[in-house]
């Protein structure tokens, strides 16, 4: 079982990596809306600071988002999704393989420059802080819940639309408590209460996503 | 018991029964509507702090209660069809949707309309607001989704898992006015306690709420019939019905 997570994670990063500019596009898309939003609001630095966290959340749905078809559209295409289903190895685990690396192509990099723009709405560091942790845990989520989306319009027509609709309203909390934490930090209170929430969905999303998936892999290939 | 559920399993079986119910409850309906609008027109009184405007209870609160309880209800349905395999299931499902998806609508709309003499406003960013809002989007999807795959059965384990996933969501809006502090009222009925609000305002809400039940069942009947006419389009009983 771990073998299999562990070969799945091995070469969806392999792929990434030989496909470098793929995962750079979605950040390129990240940093592009998070500037766009001061462009059209008017950078007043009191109103950019109090709108900074959700706007970035906001952007790193939607970035993460637009990278759900590389999830799994390429490997059912060529016939490899298949074969993962039929193969003796349990199908959670290579596709937590996948979601696995999914996150560590697309969350972690979105999660690593965020405290970047940040800086660019004014946010003070220790609110940085508190960003940087609320978008390390609430990526996965958005992952997860993406990996749900992902595979059940696998084939479909407008999957891309479709899978935007489906999985936006299912993310909604963790965008809640994701801001959350940051304008907590920013009105002086404790953001943990936040991010504990955040951590208890992202274990909720954890068992529920990774079933969800699959059920849904299952359907789509029957 | 269990041979007649296994009898009305099935789509052929299940179509004329559907048939001979959708007019009881119908017209129950149509008597709980009319005994309810009694009720709550002219014998409820004039509410003390919020004058004529609270009688739009009587269609929010139904409206409300009925777009989680469908959604419940057709999680349940879609979760029968994914695990027994059972083709009426999916059916229904597809029929219940549009029915919340009104509901809920329903619900939104007569709420913004509450809203504004009471509250000022018509739409506040409230906990419960907003996740009744992410329910409609719910349904939505659940349609969309159905709608976007060919084949029937696939679409409905498909729109399955997904009305599974939003489950979630249904505990979210009912307990949302007492885990956050919002402008949305808290529950006035409840199983353990009095209800604080007059007898006949409680009477004539109940009623409604019995009058949008027998509804979303007449209605929803009716749905699945048409599906069923459609997806089994192709077998000879379908042609013998409908000539």
């Amino acid at each position: 079982m771990g073998a299999a997570f562990a070969m799945t994670l091995r070469r969806d990063l392999l792929i990434a990596l030989r496909r470098k500019s793929d995962a750079a596009n979605v950040l390129l898309f990240f940093v592009i809306v998070a500037s766009l939003f001061p462009l059209g609001t008017g950078a007043e630095p009191g109103q950019i600071r109090a709108m900074g966290a959700g706007v970035i959340w906001v952007g790193a749905l939607l970035a993460s988002l637009l990278s759900l078809p590389r999830l799994f559209a390429a490997d059912a295409a060529d016939g490899t999704l298949e074969q993962m289903l039929v193969s003796a190895q349990p199908l959670a685990a290579v596709v937590a393989g996948k979601i696995a690396a999914h996150w560590l192509t697309t969350g972690l990099p979105l999660a690593l420059i965020a405290p970047l723009l940040g800086l660019q709405y004014g946010l003070p560091a220790d609110a940085l802080a508190v960003l940087l942790a609320a978008v390390l845990i609430g990526t996965p989520v958005l992952s997860l819940v993406g990996a749900v989306g992902a595979a059940l319009t696998l084939g479909v027509r407008g999957a891309g639309v479709l899978a935007a609709i489906l999985v936006l309203p299912l993310c909604v909390p963790a965008l809640v408590f994701g801001a959350g934490a940051v304008t907590a930090s920013l009105s002086g209170l404790d953001p943990s209460p936040h991010l504990s929430l955040l951590g208890a969905l992202l274990a909720v999303s954890l068992v529920f996503g990774l079933w969800a998936s699959c059920a849904a892999l299952r359907v789509a290939l029957d | 018991m269990f041979s007649a559920l296994y009898t009305y399993a099935s789509p052929q079986a299940f179509y004329p029964l559907a048939g001979r119910m959708i007019p009881w409850f119908a017209s129950a309906a149509v008597l709980f509507a009319a005994a309810g609008l009694y009720v709550g027109f002219f014998v409820a009184p004039t509410d003390a702090t919020q004058g004529e405007a609270y009688r739009i209870i009587f269609l929010h609160v139904p409206a409300a209660w009925m777009s989680m309880f469908i959604y419940l209800v057709m999680a349940g349905w879609a979760g029968l069809g994914l695990v027994l395999n059972t083709r009426l299931s999916g059916m229904m499902a597809s029929a219940l949707a549009p029915t919340g998806a009104m509901f809920t609508f329903l619900a939104l709309w007569s709420g913004a309309l509450w809203g504004r003499p009471t509250w000022g406003t018509y739409w506040v960013w409230d906990a419960r607001l907003t996740s009744e809002l992410i329910l409609l989007f719910l349904y939505l999807g659940f349609i969309a989704l159905k709608e976007a795959i060919e084949d029937p059965r696939r679409a409905d384990r498909a729109s399955a898992i997904l009305a599974l996933v939003g489950v979630v969501n249904v505990p979210i809006i009912y307990f949302s006015v007492q885990w956050w502090n919002t402008l949305h009222q808290g529950a006035s009925v409840s199983l353990t306690a009095a209800p604080k609000m007059a007898a006949t305002m409680l009477a004539g809400m109940l009623l409604m709420v019995l009058a949008a039940w027998m509804y979303s069942i007449a209605v929803s009947l009716a749905r699945v019939r048409a599906i069923i006419l459609e997806r089994e389009r192709d077998a000879a009983w379908v042609r013998e019905a409908v000539a």
